[in-house]
C-alpha cells in the first residue's frame, strides 16, 4: 500500500487588487504550483476578472524582488543582508533628523496595505521618525469623495450598505465610474438594474447603459447642478425626507437655479432632453443609487463635484434608507481601511483628526506616548512629493506599497524630485519603476505569503490568509517596521510584527472612533462572521453596521448636509497650442501603475504599452493613422502612445491609460493642480496636443 | 477701490455680487433697485425697498428715495445693470387712465416676471422666445394656454416658414393653442379680442411683446447711448467709473440680450473689478429654448445661412418633425437652425463655442446615430472578445468548443469566458448554438 498523499495546502482568501476583494480560494504549493478559484462570497458570487484569475502569477514573477538591494559606491544597486541594507537605512534616517529634523524624513504609503501595515507604518512615523510628513497615494484615489462624504453625512465609508443591495436596484447613475472594466464582478449586482452612466467615453460600461451621458472632461460638476436644477423645477424632490433628514437645501437650490439645463447642455455638451430623462428616471423609481467614481472624483474641484452628486441623491430621498442611496466605489485593495488608520496626512487611527485633542489624547494613550510628542497634520501627496528635495522640504523618503514615480501627477517632475533625495527606500515585492531609482530596496512578502485583515468598499473586514511561505530572504512590512524603530532605538515589544497583535492595538487605537473596529476580532472573522464597522466592543458582540444612517446620519444633529458649490472649469482650458482634452484611466487588463500586471504576460499580452484612444476625425486633422505612435504633448511634458482610433469618441477629448512605465507614463502630460479641499490632483482633464511621434 | 455700487438687485446684479466675492472682493457692495416711481407694474415696490432717482457724476454717488426720504449713495465705481423694460403694444384696454397696467394684464420682460401669471385660462401675446417659453411653462401647469401672435408662427424670423410651423406644431401637441397670423385688437376684462373679432377668454394676459433696455439713469446723466449704453470690452461706459452690464448694455452696436449673454457679462466684470485680465468677448447671437417642449436652437441669423463662402447643410424630416440648416465655413458652424435633434444641438453647440471643426459624418452627427465603427469591420472579427472582463476571443472559444467543450459551462471551465461579469453568457450560448447547428448540417451534407 503507498502512503496517502499529504493534503494539497488550501486558502480562503481575497484576490490582491482591487476594493471590491473578490473572495478566493488558493490551492497548491511552490512546487505543483498555485491555483486560483473564486469563491461564493456575496461580492463576486463565484466569479472573477482576468486579474483575479491570474493574480499568481506575480508570485512567482521572474525579478521578484529577494533579497534586500544597496546602492554602491558605482551607483547600481547591489545584492545586500538585511543587516546591511537596515543599517543603511537607520543610519541614513539618524543622520537626516539630526542634520534636518524630524520632518525632514517623510514616508508614503499605499491604499493596497493591509490594515495593520497602514496602522503600524503612520505609528512609525508619527511616534519613531516624530514626521508630521505621511501621506500614501490613496490620496490620488478616493480622497475627494471621502471628504465630500465626510462633510455631507458626518462619515466617509465608500458604500453605506452592502454591494449585495445594489442586486434590487431598479436605477443607478454611475458618475465617472467605468465598474466593466474596473471592477467587472461588480457588474453582475448591476445587471437587473437600468443604468445611467456619465462618462466622456463610450466605455464598456456606458454601452450597457440605458441612457449615456457624455460631458466634456472636466465638467461633471456642471452636470450634477443641472440634475438638481431640474430636480427643483420639476416638483421631484423628496420634500418630506428634506425637510426630517437634511440641512442646507435652500441654499443648495438656490445655487442650482443658475443651471438650466440648456446653460449645462451648451457646457458640457449633454443634451438638456437627455438631462431631464436622467433625473426622472431616478426620481421614478422605487429603488434607484447614485455612484461616483475617479471619472468625477480626479479633479481639482473633485470634493465639489461628488458633494453636487450628494446633493442630488439627497433631493432625492436616497441616502440612509434601504433600496436606495449614494455611494463611492474606491479604487484601491485597502482603499477603505488604507484610510482609516494613520497613514493619510491628517489623520490618526479610527478616522480619527490629527488636530482633535481628544484624539490625539486617545491615541497618544494607546502608543505610551505624550500627546504633545505627537506631530499634527502634514502635507498630502503631491504636496509632498513636490517637495522632496527642496529648502523646505524632506530630504529622506520611505515607500511602502506605491509607485509614484508613474502614478502621481506631472511625473517628469516628481520623478526628478525622487532623485534629488539624500536617501529614498522603497519597501516591495518588485522592482516597480520608483523602486529602481530608490537607494535601498527592501523586499517585502506579497499578498499570498501573509496574513492581516483588509476593508472592502462595503466597509466589510476581511481576512487576507497566506498559502505560501515567502521567500527566505523576504520579510514582512511590519517586520520590516519592526527592525528598523529597534535599529532606531526603540524597544522591540514597541512595534509586534506579528499582524494578529498588531490588529489588537489597531482594535484598541480606533476604539471610540469613527472608523471603531474595536469589536473585531481575527476569532470572529475566521469563524465565518460578516463585519462591517463601525463594530464598537460591547457586552455582548456587536453585529458590526452593514447600513449606515437608517435611523441618523452622522453629524451631531443627525441631519446630512446639503454642500452649497457652484461650478468652476478645469484647471487648464484648451487652446490653440493645445486643443484638445486629455483624460486618464485605467484598462481591464492593468492595475494602478502596472507593477504587478504588466508582469503577467496573459494581461500584459492584450495591452503592452501605452495607447492613445482618439476620435478618427480628430487623428486624421492631427496627421496620425491607426496603429502608428504619437506623441502627446501638454504643457508640463509629453509621452509617447500607440494610436487606436475610436469613433465613439468625442471630438474634442483623448484618452491614454496610465499603467505604463517610462515615455509611456500618462502622468508627464497630467496638471498637478490640486483639489483645495482633499488635494486631490486633477487626473482626468488638462489640455493636450496630439502629433505622429518622430523617432 | 472698496465701494461698489449696483444699480438694481435682480438676477444679474445678484450674480455680479456673488461672482465679486467668490474672486476675494471684500470692500463693500451695495445695490439698489433700479425701477423708477413711474412703473407700471402694481403694486410697485414693497415698501423699504431703495430705488434710484439719479445719477450725480461729479460727485461719484446715486440718489435714491428709501421709503420716501431721498438718500444719497457714494460709489468708486458703479455698475449699471437695470433689466429690461417690458414694451407694452398700443392695444387698448391694457393701460388704465393713471397709466397702470389694468388688473389681469402681465407684461413680462423677462422669465422671472412668470410667477404674476395667475387664474386658469391665459392668453400670450407675442411670437419670441419668451413668448413660447411662457406659453410651454403654463401648458405644463395644465393651464388652459393660448399664444396668439401677428406672424404665421412663434419664431417665425429666428427660425424660418417650415421651422417655425414644426414648432407651432409641437406646442399645439403639448397643450398650447396657437393662433398665428392674428393682431389683437382690443383687451376687455377677462377676454382678448382679435382683428377677426374672435373673443378669447383669458384670465390673465400675459404680453411677451418685446422688451427695450433700459437707458434712462445713463441718459439723464450724459452717458454715451446709443439703442442700449454704449460699453468697451471692460464693459466700460463713456465714464471710466461706471460699467454697464446686460440687458441695457451695447457692445460693438450690438444689444446682447438674453441671461447667458448677461451672466458672462457679469461673470467678466466681477474678474475686471477684482484686478484679474479679462475682457468680454460677446458670441454670436444664439438662441437655446429653455423648454421641454421642443429642441431649438438658432447660431447667428437667418440671413448668415447664406454668407457667401459656407456650405450649406439641410436636413428636413416633417413627419417627424426634425429639421436642420448648418451654414459652414472650414468645418466650422457660421450659423444653424437647429429643430427637434436634441443630441445635434447639444454637440454642435459645444463644437461652436470651442471654435472646433464638426466631425466628418455630418448625417450621423445631426441625427445622434450611434458612431459607426472605425474601419473595414464589416465582417465578424475573430479576435475580438466575447468575453471582456477574461479577454475571450470568438476564435478561443471556438478552439475550446472543437476540442469538446459545447456547453457555456464547459466553455467557462475550459477557457474562463462568463466568468467575470457574466455579461457574455447569451452571446456565448448563441455561438454555442450556432457553432452546434453548424456542424449538424454540415453532417447532415456528408451523409
Amino acid at each position: 500500500m503507498s502512503e496517502l498523499p499529504a493534503p494539497i495546502p488550501e486558502a480562503n482568501t481575497h484576490c490582491p487588487y482591487c476594493a471590491l476583494q473578490c473572495g478566493t480560494q488558493l490551492r497548491g504549493d511552490a512546487a505543483v504550483g498555485v491555483k486560483v478559484q473564486p469563491r461564493d462570497f456575496p461580492v463576486n458570487l463565484g466569479r472573477l476578472c482576468q486579474k483575479g484569475w491570474t493574480a499568481t502569477e506575480v508570485l512567482n514573477t521572474a525579478d521578484r524582488l529577494t533579497r534586500p538591494l544597496v546602492r554602491g559606491a558605482d551607483g547600481r544597486l547591489q545584492p545586500a543582508s538585511w543587516d546591511t541594507a537596515l543599517d543603511t537605512v537607520a543610519e541614513g534616517l539618524n543622520r537626516i533628523r539630526t542634520q534636518h529634523g524630524p520632518d525632514a524624513v517623510a514616508v508614503f504609503g499605499g491604499g493596497g496595505l493591509t490594515n495593520e501595515k497602514a496602522y503600524l507604518l503612520g505609528k512609525f512615523a508619527r511616534v519613531t521618525l516624530g514626521t508630521s510628513q505621511i501621506d500614501y497615494n490613496g490620496r490620488f484615489c478616493m480622497s475627494s469623495a471621502a471628504t465630500a462624504g465626510n462633510a455631507a453625512f458626518g462619515l466617509d465609508r465608500d458604500l453605506p450598505f452592502p454591494v449585495a443591495d445594489l442586486r434590487s436596484a431598479q436605477t443607478v447613475l454611475l458618475a465617472g465610474a467605468n465598474v466593466a472594466e474596473t471592477m467587472p464582478p461588480l457588474m453582475q449586482h448591476l445587471d437587473q438594474s437600468q443604468l445611467i452612466v456619465m462618462d466622456p467615453r463610450r466605455t464598456a460600461t456606458a454601452q450597457r447603459a440605458a441612457l449615456h451621458l457624455q460631458p466634456a472632461p472636466g465638467t461633471d460638476l456642471a452636470l450634477a447642478l443641472g440634475l438638481l436644477h431640474i430636480a427643483v423645477v420639476e416638483g421631484l424632490i423628496d420634500q418630506d425626507y428634506v425637510r426630517k433628514r437634511t440641512y442646507g437645501f435652500d441654499s443648495a437650490a438656490q445655487r442650482a437655479m443658475a443651471w438650466w439645463p440648456e446653460r449645462v447642455e451648451e457646457i458640457t455638451g449633454v443634451a438638456a432632453r437627455t438631462q431631464r430623462r436622467a433625473v426622472r428616471m431616478l426620481a421614478e423609481s422605487r429603488s434607484a443609487y447614485v455612484l461616483t467614481g475617479r471619472g468625477v472624483e480626479q479633479h481639482s474641484k473633485g470634493t465639489d463635484t461628488v458633494a453636487g452628486f450628494i446633493n442630488v441623491a439627497l433631493a432625492l430621498g436616497l441616502p440612509g434608507r434601504i433600496g436606495s442611496g449614494y455611494g463611492c466605489l474606491t479604487g484601491q485593495g485597502n482603499g477603505q481601511g488604507g484610510r482609516e488608520h494613520g497613514q493619510k496626512a491628517d489623520q490618526l487611527p479610527g478616522y480619527r483628526s490629527i488636530s482633535d485633542p481628544t484624539a490625539r489624547a486617545h491615541v497618544a494613550r494607546v502608543w505610551g506616548v505624550a500627546p504633545t510628542g505627537l506631530p499634527g497634520p502634514g502635507r498630502s501627496a503631491y504636496e509632498l512629493l513636490d517637495v522632496l528635495g527642496r529648502e523646505q522640504g524632506p530630504r529622506g523618503l520611505l515607500v511602502f506599497g506605491s509607485n509614484p514615480a508613474v502614478s502621481a501627477p506631472h511625473a517628469s517632475h516628481v520623478t526628478e524630485r525622487l532623485a534629488s533625495l539624500d536617501l529614498l527606500v522603497v519597501a516591495d515585492f518588485v522592482p516597480s519603476e520608483t523602486a529602481r531609482m530608490a537607494d535601498v530596496v527592501l523586499p517585502v512578502t506579497q499578498w499570498a505569503e501573509e496574513e492581516g485583515t483588509l476593508t472592502s468598499l462595503e466597509g466589510r473586514v476581511l481576512r487576507r490568509r497566506p498559502l505560501l511561505p515567502p521567500p527566505p530572504e523576504v520579510r514582512s512590512d511590519l517586520q520590516v517596521l519592526h527592525d528598523l524603530a529597534v535599529r532606531l532605538g526603540e524597544r522591540a515589544g514597541r512595534y509586534p510584527a506579528d499582524p494578529r497583535e498588531v490588529f489588537e492595538e489597531l482594535r484598541a487605537a480606533s476604539r471610540g472612533g469613527r472608523a471603531d473596529y474595536s469589536g473585531i476580532t481575527y476569532e470572529r472573522l475566521d469563524a465565518g462572521e460578516t463585519l462591517h464597522w463601525p463594530c464598537p466592543d460591547t457586552r455582548a458582540p456587536h453585529p458590526g453596521t452593514p447600513r449606515l444612517f437608517l435611523d441618523r446620519f452622522a453629524h451631531p444633529d443627525g441631519r446630512a448636509r446639503f454642500a452649497d458649490v457652484d461650478y468652476r472649469g478645469p484647471a487648464e482650458e484648451i487652446s490653440p497650442s493645445y486643443p484638445l482634452y486629455a483624460t486618464t484611466g485605467r484598462v481591464l487588463a492593468h492595475y494602478q501603475s502596472g507593477a504587478q500586471t504588466r508582469r503577467v504576460a496573459e494581461l500584459n499580452e492584450p495591452v503592452p504599452e501605452a495607447f492613445l484612444e482618439v476620435h478618427p476625425d480628430t487623428a486624421a486633422r492631427c496627421g496620425l493613422a491607426d496603429r502608428s505612435l504619437a506623441r502627446v504633448t501638454s504643457a508640463r511634458g509629453g509621452m509617447t502612445a500607440r494610436v487606436r482610433l475610436d469613433a465613439t469618441m468625442r471630438l474634442d477629448t483623448v484618452f491614454v491609460p496610465f499603467h505604463f512605465p517610462d515615455e509611456g507614463r500618462a502622468n508627464l502630460f497630467t496638471h498637478p493642480a490640486l483639489d483645495p479641499r482633499s488635494g486631490m490632483p486633477e487626473f482626468k482633464v488638462c489640455a493636450v496636443r496630439i502629433a505622429p511621434y518622430q523617432e | 477701490m472698496n465701494n461698489v455700487l449696483i444699480v438694481d438687485n435682480g438676477a444679474v446684479a445678484q450674480r455680479l455680487a456673488e461672482r465679486m466675492r467668490h474672486h476675494g472682493y471684500e470692500g463693500t457692495l451695495t445695490t439698489l433697485a433700479a425701477e423708477p416711481a413711474d412703473s407700471r407694474r402694481r403694486p410697485p415696490f414693497p415698501s423699504g425697498t431703495r430705488t434710484v432717482t439719479a445719477l450725480d457724476r461729479e460727485r461719484h454717488r446715486v440718489l435714491a428715495h428709501v421709503s420716501g426720504t431721498e438718500t444719497a449713495y457714494p460709489y468708486d465705481t458703479l455698475v449699471l445693470a437695470p433689466e429690461a423694460r417690458p414694451l407694452i403694444p398700443g392695444i387698448p384696454g391694457l393701460v388704465s387712465a393713471k397709466g397702470y397696467l389694468t388688473e389681469g394684464v402681465v407684461a413680462l420682460g423677462t422669465a422671472s416676471g412668470r410667477a404674476r401669471i395667475t387664474g386658469d385660462t391665459v392668453v400670450v401675446l407675442g411670437e419670441d422666445a419668451l413668448a413660447v417659453e411662457t406659453a410651454s411653462t403654463l401648458a405644463a401647469r395644465s393651464v388652459d394656454t393660448t399664444l396668439v401672435c401677428a406672424s404665421p408662427y412663434p419664431l417665425y424670423t429666428r427660425l424660418g416658414e417650415t421651422c417655425s410651423a414644426m414648432l407651432s406644431e409641437q406646442l399645439e401637441q403639448a397643450g398650447v393653442t396657437v393662433i398665428g397670423g392674428k393682431t389683437a385688437v382690443r383687451r376687455v376684462p377677462g377676454h382678448l379680442r382679435l382683428e377677426d373679432g374672435t373673443t378669447l377668454r383669458a384670465d390673465t394676459l400675459a404680453l411677451c411683446t418685446g422688451a427695450a433696455p433700459d437707458t434712462r439713469l445713463a441718459l439723464d446723466a450724459d452717458l454715451d447711448v446709443h439703442d442700449g449704453i454704449v460699453v468697451d470690452d471692460q464693459l466700460r461706459t463713456s465714464d471710466p467709473r461706471i460699467h454697464a452690464i446686460g440687458d441695457c448694455a451695447e457692445y460693438d452696436g450690438h444689444l446682447m440680450a438674453g441671461v447667458g449673454a448677461a451672466w458672462e457679462q457679469a461673470e467678466t466684470l466681477a474678474e475686471i473689478l477684482t484686478g484679474r485680465a479679462a475682457a468680454y468677448r460677446p458670441r454670436p447671437s444664439a438662441l437655446r429654448l429653455g423648454t421641454d417642449v421642443a429642441d431649438v436652437c438658432t447660431i447667428g441669423s437667418l440671413a448668415d445661412l447664406h454668407q457667401p463662402g459656407t456650405r450649406l447643410i439641410s436636413l428636413t424630416d416633417r413627419a417627424n418633425r426634425r429639421y436642420a440648416r448648418l451654414a459652414l465655413r472650414d468645418e466650422r458652424v457660421i450659423a444653424a437652425v437647429l429643430f427637434g435633434l436634441p443630441q445635434a444641438i447639444a454637440t454642435i453647440r459645444l463644437l461652436h463655442r470651442q471654435g472646433q471643426r464638426l466631425p466628418s459624418d455630418r448625417l450621423g452627427l445631426l441625427l445622434g446615430l450611434p458612431p459607426r465603427p472605425a474601419s473595414h469591420s464589416a465582417e465578424v472579427n475573430e479576435n475580438a472578445p466575447v468575453c471582456l472582463c477574461n479577454n475571450v476571443s470568438r476564435q478561443t472559444l471556438f478552439q475550446a468548443w472543437q476540442a469538446g467543450s459545447h456547453t457555456v459551462t464547459a466553455l467557462a471551465e475550459a477557457a474562463r469566458a462568463t466568468t467575470g461579469c457574466g455579461g457574455c453568457s447569451r452571446s456565448v450560448e448563441e455561438l454555442c448554438g450556432a457553432w452546434a447547428r453548424e456542424t449538424r448540417s454540415e453532417l447532415e451534407k456528408a451523409s
